[in-house]
């Protein structure tokens, strides 16, 4: 369907941005990559007054390595940082899921924040900001707000962003040596939305998994951290054995919602197998790239 | 409504779209260009795919406007002088289509993937080519003329 009348700004300062968010408030939709803003438009799921475009903001573009940290600007589209060697190399967990979404035309266009604000729960970015303890850097009328990513995602494609706030830039922790990465996901078809998401990212220290982070998306309506999993494989090695008894306890509490694409009995059934796949996968990482 | 100016083609062109005219509908309706093509309008067929500023790019998810300053390719812009480009000779020998509607969005696709991938094998183009839906079903055809496209443009190089 076409797109419905709509007023639009397009600001080229973050400070013009949020003036007119502190505007608008709830009648105003940002616009980035648009990939789910404008088919939500052109479904009449989404009816804003306004559009605010941010794509003519520079400040919101680049990816840039410091003190431990990446930092990727916001407007940052999907392909750059895709092809960016400091996420490559400092963030793989990113740059294993970023080939994952959607396809590469939708990656041309969209963007880093825009994925992770609309908040789609089965979407691959919000799994990766769970698992690594990302941070959200958000500017409003009074200042900037930084939310750690287990606030940020307050339920289905909402999140802790105040209507007058724009995100600005998203913080990843640089991997640490021994660091092993993953991420799996079981879809219908190759860029389709995963049924059931997995993030993992493993630090292996002699032989033991010094540290496991493990992040659920596609079963609950925000991405699921499975903590119980995390706690058995902190100070083990890696084995067979274990992997199976870390998805058994990364499931068994998780109530998956039910569509056409399965019940949630199968969801369940597949997310112990992507957890079962994505730690040997992991394990196997942090050996390659040692 | 706003004025913009872009390259469509190689030649500079102007509008006043409103802002909620898409760039497939601006190219079709405004510039005459219906050699994109328009399928499910929310992103997920790929038939309106169009190369902006050397990138694939759905057409039915950007703004006109948001093209303002941007290089556009469509398909009427491949062939030079009334010679396909390789890719279009390669899968019109491959009997690459049947009934046509899908046909602009992968060729465009697949142009701009090729250029980037000159060396690309069969599994990466299924891939690259994984977002673009002929309901057809004559997906073998359409592969096999990338996978000659590929393989001329290297023999010319």
């Amino acid at each position: 369907m076409k797109l419905p009348p709509v007023e639009y700004e397009a600001p080229t300062t973050v400070a013009e941005a949020v003036d007119l968010l502190a505007e608008y408030l709830d009648e105003a939709s940002v616009l980035a990559g648009g990939q789910s803003l404008i088919p939500l438009l052109a479904l009449r799921l989404a009816r804003p007054e306004i559009l605010i475009d941010i794509n003519g903001i520079a400040e919101l573009s680049g990816v840039a390595a410091a003190d431990g940290w990446v930092t990727i600007g916001a407007g940052t589209r999907e392909y750059v940082a895709e092809e960016s060697w400091t996420v490559a190399d400092a963030v793989p967990l990113l740059a294993a899921a970023l080939p994952l979404i959607g396809h590469e035309a939708i990656r041309s266009r969209g963007t880093i924040g825009g994925s992770l604000a609309h908040a789609d729960p089965a979407a691959e970015l919000p799994a990766v900001t769970r698992a690594l303890d990302a941070e959200f850097v958000v500017r409003g009328p009074s200042g900037e707000r930084v939310i750690p990513a287990a606030q940020w995602f307050e339920g289905y494609l909402t999140t802790s962003r105040r209507p007058d706030e724009l995100l600005v830039e998203v913080r990843f922790p640089a991997a640490k040596p021994g660091t092993g990465v993953s991420f799996q996901e079981v879809a219908r078809r190759h860029g389709d939305f995963a049924i059931v998401g997995l993030a993992t990212s493993l630090v292996l220290s002699g032989g033991v998994i010094s540290d496991a982070r493990l992040a659920l998306a596609g079963i609950s309506d925000v991405p699921v951290r499975a903590a119980a999993a995390e706690d058995l494989l902190t100070g083990e090695r890696p084995s067979a054995e274990l992997f199976d008894e870390a998805a058994r306890r990364a499931t068994h509490d998780i109530d998956p919602p039910a569509d056409l694409h399965g019940s949630s009995e199968y969801r369940k059934t597949v997310a112990a197998a992507v957890v079962r796949r994505g730690l040997r996968a992991a394990a196997d990482n942090a050996l390659e790239r040692q | 409504m706003a004025d913009i100016t872009l390259t469509v083609n190689g030649a500079m062109r102007t509008g006043s779209p409103e802002a909620r005219k898409t760039l497939a509908d601006f190219l079709r309706d405004d510039l005459d260009l219906t050699g994109t093509h328009v399928g499910c309008e929310h992103g997920v067929c790929g038939a309106c795919t169009v190369i902006v500023d050397g990138r694939p790019v759905r057409s039915c998810l950007m703004l006109a406007i948001q093209a303002a300053g941007s290089e556009v390719t469509t398909i009427e812009g491949l062939a030079s002088d009334g010679e396909l480009s390789t890719l279009q000779q390669a899968m019109w020998d491959s009997h690459s289509f049947q009934c046509g509607f899908c046909t602009p969005g992968f060729v465009m696709q697949a142009t701009a993937f090729l250029s980037d991938h000159p060396d690309a094998g069969e599994q990466q183009i299924r891939e690259a080519l994984s977002g673009n839906i002929c309901r057809c079903t004559g997906y073998q055809s359409i592969i096999d003329g990338v996978l000659l496209a590929a393989e001329r443009a290297r023999e010319l190089s």
